[in-house]
């Protein structure tokens, strides 16, 4: 399968990527590591009519340090991700996570910019961003926003992203040494999780994101309520899918991923406790 | 659209749709045809190829994603009539069956032995996960590459 035919541009600055679509509107689409547009475009799901690639810009390859915080570029592919040391240090939570997406061949191509403007419900970055209390740091022609993980996801693949703005950081918060785990349940490697877990709990504070229970990623804040108010993980675990409107697919049926959620978050949680 | 690629060893300049994808332009264009499609849509891993030193799926790489890089395929492993270690490794040890995993199987195991010399079983295993066998000759594909990380090549 070849997608159709479109106009590439290449961008040699994020001022220019930004000018680049400005130009051509809702026909045009940045093209970073491919792997979430170009599958859609193979299937005309998706058909852009220009591609403006943003690949080159390695200056928005990133993992800093900046105090309380971790500032990652947009454009760190999943490989990088997961084996940073900075990250490994103070938030492990995502150098794992991102151990878990799709396999090396993709993990080498693919980036959490990417993955987080694709804003797919099953994708495990944007679920885990969500529950760490990211911030997503965007450029558009009349400049910078910052947009709260919790008000980035807006339906199935749309984001609070305008047309012409381009993410360009992700800041994660420093766990500070919070217990923390990640559970994808799926029927064979590599594929999308049917339902996945990101949580981290740290005394009364935790923060629990669920991969694939609904158009969008969901922070289940009825759990992190639960706990803050001083139940148990079990009894936690049972407002899982409190936020959540997963559908029925070839997997799994609606009824089954909220069952699944419930284990998960409670093994999630119960790991996360240690 | 005019790219310059390096394809094992050799600099190559096309001038290409930009839709074209890189397995298409290294097979249709090249005409190096020991990489093989499979599921085309990045699960198979057949199409694996090196990008800069590190293992894709090229049916899911643009070939102009690839225009400066360094690509090496199947057909650049062996050196002066002698076959790659991995390679040796994946014949001694009888590491396929029907052949069409192959190609992919032995470009994503020589990119798994680069990050980690030295894997477990288990590290193989799944650093595998992105490349299929429908053979389903796992076994022998991972004693392969257990073997030719113990040779340290």
């Amino acid at each position: 399968m070849i997608p159709a035919a479109f106009d590439y541009k290449r961008a040699g600055s994020a001022a220019e990527a930004i000018s680049l679509v400005s130009q051509y509107g809702d026909d045009a689409k940045f093209l970073a590591g491919g792997h979430s547009l170009l599958p859609l475009m193979k299937l005309r799901l998706a058909a852009p009519s220009v591609l403006v690639d943003i690949g080159r810009l390695t200056d928005l390859s990133y993992i800093r340090d900046a105090g309380d915080h971790i500032a990652i570029g947009a454009l760190t592919r999943h490989m990088d991700v997961e084996k940073s040391p900075v990250l490994a240090q103070h938030v492990p939570l995502l150098a794992h996570a991102a151990g878990h997406v799709g396999d090396p061949q993709v993990r080498h191509r693919g980036t959490i910019g990417g993955s987080i403007a694709h804003a797919d419900p099953a994708s495990d970055l944007p679920a885990t961003t969500l529950a760490l209390g990211a911030t997503y740091v965007v450029q558009g022609a009349s400049g910078t926003r910052e947009i709260a993980a919790k008000d980035f996801y807006k339906g199935f693949l749309e984001s609070a992203l305008r047309p012409d703005e381009m993410l360009t950081e992700i800041r994660v918060p420093k766990m500070n040494g919070a217990g923390w785990s990640f559970q994808k349940f799926n029927r064979r490697a590599q594929d999308w999780a049917i339902v996945g877990v990101a949580a981290w709990r740290r005394g009364s504070e935790s923060g629990v994101g669920l991969v694939n229970m609904g158009s969008t990623p969901i922070l289940a804040s009825s759990v992190a309520s639960a706990i803050a108010s001083g139940a148990s993980v079990a009894d936690a675990a049972q407002k899982a899918s409190a936020e959540a409107e997963p559908q029925s697919d070839l997997n799994a049926t609606s009824d089954y991923r909220k069952h699944l959620a419930s284990v998960l978050v409670r093994r999630a949680l119960e790991e996360a406790s240690k | 659209m005019k790219i310059s690629v390096t394809v094992n060893g050799e600099k190559r300049e096309s001038d290409i749709e930009p839709r074209t994808l890189l397995v298409q332009y290294i097979r249709e264009n090249l005409e190096l045809t020991g990489t093989n499609v499979g599921c085309d849509t990045s699960s198979c891993g057949a199409c694996s190829m090196h990008m800069n030193g590190e293992a894709v799926k090229s049916c899911t790489v643009l070939a102009v994603q690839a225009d400066g890089c360094d690509i090496t395929t199947i057909e650049g492993l062996a050196k002066g009539g002698k076959m790659h270690p991995m390679q040796e490794a994946f014949m001694q040890n009888h590491g396929l069956q029907c052949g069409y995993c192959t190609p992919g199987m032995v470009m994503a195991a020589i990119s798994l032995l680069k990050e980690n010399p030295n894997p477990t079983e288990e590290d193989v295993r799944i650093g595998l996960e992105g490349n299929l066998c429908r053979c389903t000759g796992y076994h022998n594909i991972v004693q392969s590459v257990l073997a030719c990380a113990k040779a340290g090549k």
